[in-house]
């Protein structure tokens, strides 16, 4: 149906609501990509089938493969337990389903409305029947990912039966767009994407340019690895998105708004295209939305995978065809942005917060958060942690809480080293750092940043040079190549690196990689060259006897450094059989035969024969 | 008046758009790869970096002036920030100085000299890529590409032709042509614009001197040179010789000292096109067809029109450039002697185009299927000619040109710069023969550093509408207005680089507004200190058409087509 004033809206959410509780049933299984690589695919297939006889049951997935008739929701959150699965109304959750599981789920939960108690989440001899009760999810602040995993991506009726584009409607109908522009100012909405710059501010100095034609673009090219915050919006509640983007639209009289989403996201973009498709459908985009007079337009553009094209004028450029390269500004975004035009770009989890700061006041979305920073912020918690997966947190949350009360702690109980924050721009915060506020300011002090949102935990057993080289080679690869600092010094910055963890560093090279850090950052040009260097320049601060380990002592007490690895012959167990030195392709290997042999090691160049040929396990490896 | 300061010192903001343009007002040379005036800001070089008082640094070519700004362009800090800079460009560049092309005018060298890099603490491990030799005009190496995209942009944005761009990322970004194809088979029309702004031997003129060399060394060979109107004003750059300033005499004195035979002027043949043209576009009035009539002196328009605006080529002129009217003349001239005394004529022209090297080379520019040009050498190439045989070149006294093809009129002297062409097309149209006429002429609006000029100048009864263009993307503006209709000419003179010959691509490079005003002036005197003024007047040219070009004007004048 189409909608085409506010009552309309009403009467398709009241119906939609009526629909969805229809549904007696309904078994939601995660199509995250972990639980995805985890076999949730097969599991769907098999409850689907199971189903199909069933009436009044529904099951919902979303793989990448189209099913027709079948309903997707998106990633649930709770990555390092998947694959996950949910029974609704009851709420119960099931963790590291496999298939031979879905009988018995099918039996008891859906047949005879029974947990299976054996799949449930299970901690220190607590056993968690709901999902929300589970402490993973219970720490969490769930608001823009409120309803990912809980409604149906693909049917815009689950959205407005869950209040959706009731927000849009306050704007177009009692809201003047200033009025729009002044309560997102008063919420200090700041942009999710990295710089923390103010929202209401970017609409208020795009609102006021001369010229009339503008341009809404959303951020949708998420490029940190490990990072999936926006893909998980994107694919689990798109029209939230769409939403925010509408009301911006509305609010800077900006007649077009683009999307660009990396084309490595294909489930993200074929949902977006399936939610812009029906709330045009439904006139809440397109001509006259909702009878209101005002017209909008959202158009989706693939961007190729390249880092720098998260960068606004890269961006840009990118969607008109150009190479995405950042250019010197001023002129900034706001005044001359896409096709030159006074244009409004924020990420995708900015404008997620658009409607609900809309419907329900700036003082309202000042509950949570800090006083500078107000909201939630959604990382995506990866590495060395109990429970990764993503969350979603009141801004200025501690790091501690992150990590032990949501995580769960660091794997195998092994002592917290450091996390990585921000992504390959970000810094990394350690032990010290632990009960610092999660914020954009608290945080920028430190030497790191927020970022999108890329939270990587790292143990003792990690190797924080290893951790600045793997950062250090993404930036390098991802550089656009414009300017010279980023250009050349993030290759030089990888090269110095590689020597280091081949154990052929200098301490005259550990003062160049400072140098070269401080210049690229001092005289880049654009925000991703100027943070390409953090990553080393905080671990050499940080970690700076663990450099000196590697250039000095040339070990890698973690043992990650392969180079570094010492062969070393036990000369209690060795009984001189000579197989290793036959073996060793280098000949570092000698001795007289009965008797210990020993190992060159400025000859041995760690292929590790010798210690495959060793019949007595005489051979083992000093880091 | 609002000002900002710069080292200490009070600069006033008088419109500048960015603190770079201040800093270099205040006299203050701030090194720059990527910064060039009449192109977009770039800003990728990072060289242009300064310090503020809080201790920020930014890059002054992209930063607007703000009153009261204290700027520092030399701090601790800024000094090892460039020089780091310098020696990581240097890290990933062909460090071979001494057998470079650029060797003593490349502004890479220049920099790591003047701001103290004595050592690269990096090994270059860039891969060694192959030279692109395709063109006829230019020679690309990518090993010493530092990526300012100087010739993208001017390629793009002045010429309009967009042949080169980046590809790849990363520090495996690279210039080229797309998909990595040869000069030859792009858009490219030999301009060499880009080697003029390339900081570096990146882009570099094709050079045939060797082939020269050969050839004065040869007994049986005639080497004839022919001078073209904007090269006397830019070879005395490389010799302290005051910019602007007409070195033809000198010019001469040291092509005889190199050995050549015969010199002439070119100017002479600038006077045969004019003569040629002129009746060609009487025709055209008379007739209406074809019009506007373009000019057909430059080699990179006529390409530019051929490739992008084919439906535009049938209205270029069928006049060979002056370059080649003047060849074909001297093969001519000398067929009868060459066969008496079993020698062969080489045609040597000095011009200040890249662009000429693949005139010659275009079979419509041939007579009876020989090939009239043997070789073009540049301002550029002739430079490093004399200073090979070592010549004082600013102590010459000068001497005049060979005979008979040294006479020229003013008219001729100006095709050198942009409206020079149309000028001396309207002296020869003008009925009245005066200084009064001289004056209507260069002051109806040709003449000037605008990228389009428009007038309307009647000629005998007739009103005829005239533009001037120069930089191959003010022509393809032009064109694009002709054919939506908003504009209607009957005469349009194209010149593909700006300002005309004396900025073309085998001018001495890195020339700033000094070097552009002596030589646009220059050429103007040139004109001035004319005895004869109107091309028709030219003695020799009424000679000639009496005599050796009887019966063959149209195969030695025109193009064969």
């Amino acid at each position: 149906m189409r909608i085409a004033s506010r009552e309309d809206l009403k009467r398709a959410a009241g119906l939609a609501a009526e629909d969805m509780k229809s549904q007696t049933k309904r078994i939601l299984i995660c199509a995250g990509t972990g639980c995805l690589a985890g076999g949730s695919e097969k599991i769907y297939q098999k409850l689907k089938k199971m189903a199909e006889d069933t009436e009044n049951v529904e099951v919902e997935f979303g793989p990448e493969i189209a099913h027709v008739g079948v309903k997707q929701s998106g990633c649930h959150g709770f990555c390092e337990m998947g694959p996950l699965v949910r029974i609704e109304p009851s709420n119960y959750l099931y963790i590291k389903v496999k298939e031979e599981d879905c009988e018995e789920i099918f039996q008891e939960s859906i047949l005879n409305d029974r947990p299976v108690e054996r799949l449930l989440y299970e901690l220190d001899g607590v056993r968690y029947r709901e999902q929300e009760s589970i402490p993973f999810y219970a720490k969490q602040t769930r608001q823009v990912l409120k309803n990912c995993g809980h409604i149906d991506a693909e049917n815009i009726g689950e959205y407005l039966a869950v209040g959706g584009y009731r927000a849009l409607e306050k704007a177009l109908f009692e809201m003047q767009p200033q009025e729009v522009i002044q309560v997102v100012l008063d919420s200090n909405l700041r942009g999710r994407g990295g710089g923390g710059f103010q929202t209401g501010y970017k609409w208020k100095q795009v609102a006021r340019q001369e010229e009339k034609i503008r341009y809404v673009v959303c951020n949708g090219d998420e490029g940190d690895p490990g990072a999936f915050m926006d893909r998980s919006v994107m694919e689990g509640d798109p029209h939230k998105m769409i939403e925010g983007m509408i009301i911006a639209g509305y609010a800077v009289s900006a007649q077009e708004g683009y999307i660009y989403v990396r084309a490595e996201y294909p489930l993200a973009i074929r949902r977006l295209k399936v939610a812009i498709a029906q709330a045009e459908e439904a006139g809440l985009l397109g001509e006259n939305i909702m009878g209101s007079g005002y017209s909008f337009t959202i158009h989706i553009n693939r961007g190729a995978g390249a880092f720098v094209c998260g960068e606004g004028s890269a961006l840009t450029a990118s969607i008109e065809g150009e190479r995405g390269m950042p250019r010197t500004k001023p002129p900034r975004t706001v005044e001359q942005g896409l096709f030159g035009k006074p244009t409004v770009l924020n990420n995708v989890e900015t404008y997620a917060n658009v409607p609900m700061i809309v419907l329900n006041g700036a003082e309202w979305y000042h509950r949570l958060g800090t006083e500078t920073s107000p909201g939630t912020k959604a990382f995506a918690l990866t590495g060395s942690v109990k429970n990764t997966g993503l969350i979603e947190v009141p801004m200025g949350t501690t790091l501690r809480e992150i990590v032990y009360d949501i995580g769960g702690g660091v794997k195998g109980d092994v002592p917290f080293k450091a996390v990585q924050i921000g992504g390959p721009s970000g810094g990394c915060l350690v032990t010290s750092n632990l009960d610092v506020c999660l914020d954009f300011d608290s945080l920028k002090k430190l030497g790191a940043m927020i970022g999108s949102g890329g939270l990587v935990v790292m143990d003792e057993n990690t190797c924080m040079v290893e951790v600045a080289r793997f950062f250090m080679n993404f930036t390098q690869n991802e550089s656009c190549g414009k300017c010279v600092p980023c250009r050349e010094g993030t290759r030089r910055m990888l090269e110095i690196l590689e020597d280091i963890v081949a154990g052929k560093g200098t301490l005259e090279q550990l003062d160049i990689l400072q140098e070269l850090g401080e210049a690229i950052t001092d005289t880049a040009l654009c925000g991703l060259g100027k943070s390409a260097a953090l990553p080393v320049l905080s671990t050499l601060k940080n970690f700076r006897e663990e450099y000196l380990e590697h250039v000095v002592e040339k070990r890698c007490k973690t043992g990650t450094c392969q180079a570094l690895k010492r062969y070393v012959i036990d000369p209690s167990k060795c009984k001189g059989c000579s197989k290793c030195a036959r073996n060793c392709p280098v000949h570092a290997i000698s001795g007289k035969v009965k008797e210990p042999f020993t190992i060159d090691t400025s000859v041995c160049i760690k292929c590790g024969a010798c210690m495959d040929n060793c019949a007595f396990g005489a051979i083992y490896t000093e880091n | 008046m609002e000002y900002i300061t710069i080292d200490s010192k009070c600069v006033p903001i008088e419109g500048e758009k960015n603190v770079l343009s201040l800093i270099r007002k205040a006299g203050i040379d701030l090194p720059t790869f990527c910064y060039h005036s009449e192109l977009s800001i770039y800003g990728a070089c990072r060289m242009c970096v300064v310090e503020d008082e809080r201790g920020r640094v930014f890059a002054s070519c992209s930063e607007q002036p703000r009153p009261g700004m204290v700027i520092y362009t030399n701090t601790k800090k800024i000094q090892k920030y460039r020089r780091l800079i310098i020696e990581l460009l240097l890290s990933s560049h062909c460090r071979d100085c001494t057998t470079c092309q650029k060797n003593g005018m490349c502004e890479l060298q220049d920099l790591a000299y003047r701001v103290g890099v004595h050592a690269v603490r990096f090994l270059n491990t860039k891969k060694q890529q192959p030279l692109d030799l395709s063109s006829p005009s230019i020679v690309r190496d990518p090993n010493k590409c530092i990526l300012c995209g100087d010739c993208v942009r001017t390629c793009d944005e002045i010429q309009g032709v967009g042949a080169i761009d980046f590809a790849n990322r990363g520090s495996r970004t690279e210039v080229m042509p797309a998909f990595n194809k040869k000069l030859s088979e792009t858009d490219c029309v030999g301009c060499g614009q880009c080697a003029s702004v390339c900081p570096t031997a990146a882009i570099s003129i094709k050079t045939n001197v060797t082939q020269v060399w050969d050839a004065i060394g040869d007994k049986n060979i005639r080497v004839v040179a022919q001078v073209a109107p904007a090269v006397r004003l830019a070879v005395g750059d490389h010799f302290g010789i005051p910019k602007g300033e007409n070195s033809f005499g000198k010019l001469v004195e040291a092509l005889r000292i190199m050995g050549f035979d015969e010199v002439y002027d070119t100017n002479f043949a600038a006077d045969l096109t004019v003569m040629e043209e002129s009746k060609e576009f009487l025709e055209r009035l008379e007739s209406g067809e074809k019009l506007p009539l373009f000019t057909s002196c430059c080699p990179g328009w006529v390409k530019y029109c051929e490739t992008k605006y084919p439906e535009f080529a049938g209205n270029i002129s069928t006049c060979r450039s002056p370059q080649g009217m003047m060849s074909a003349v001297i093969k001519e001239y000398f067929k009868e002697r060459d066969a008496a005394e079993g020698k062969q004529t080489m045609v040597v022209s000095i011009m200040p185009c890249t662009a000429k090297k693949g005139e010659i080379l275009r079979p419509d520019n041939y007579t009876d299927g020989r090939q009239d040009t043997d070789c073009v050498l540049t301002t550029v190439e002739i430079i490093r000619m004399i200073k090979e045989v070592g010549i004082r070149f600013e102590k010459l006294a000068g001497e005049a040109a060979d005979m008979p093809f040294s006479i020229a009129s003013g008219g001729g002297a100006i095709f050198g710069a942009t409206g020079g062409v149309t000028e001396a097309v309207l002296r020869r149209l003008m009925s009245e023969k005066n200084y009064k006429t001289l004056n209507t002429i260069s002051f109806s609006g040709i003449r000037g550093e605008e990228g389009l000029k428009e007038t309307t100048v009647q000629v005998g009864e007739r009103e005829v509408r005239i533009a001037v263009v120069h930089g191959l993307a003010n022509a393809g503006r032009l064109l694009d207005s002709i054919k939506a209709g908003e504009k209607t000419y009957d005469f349009v003179e194209v010149m593909a680089c700006r300002r005309g010959c004396i900025m073309g691509g085998g001018q001495p490079a890195q020339a700033g507004p000094r070097t552009r005003r002596g030589r646009m002036e220059g050429i103007y005197r040139v004109d001035a200190a004319s005895n004869i003024r109107f091309p028709d007047e030219n003695p020799i040219v009424e000679q000639l058409y009496g005599g050796l070009l009887q019966g063959k004007e149209h195969k030695l004048l025109h193009r064969n087509m």
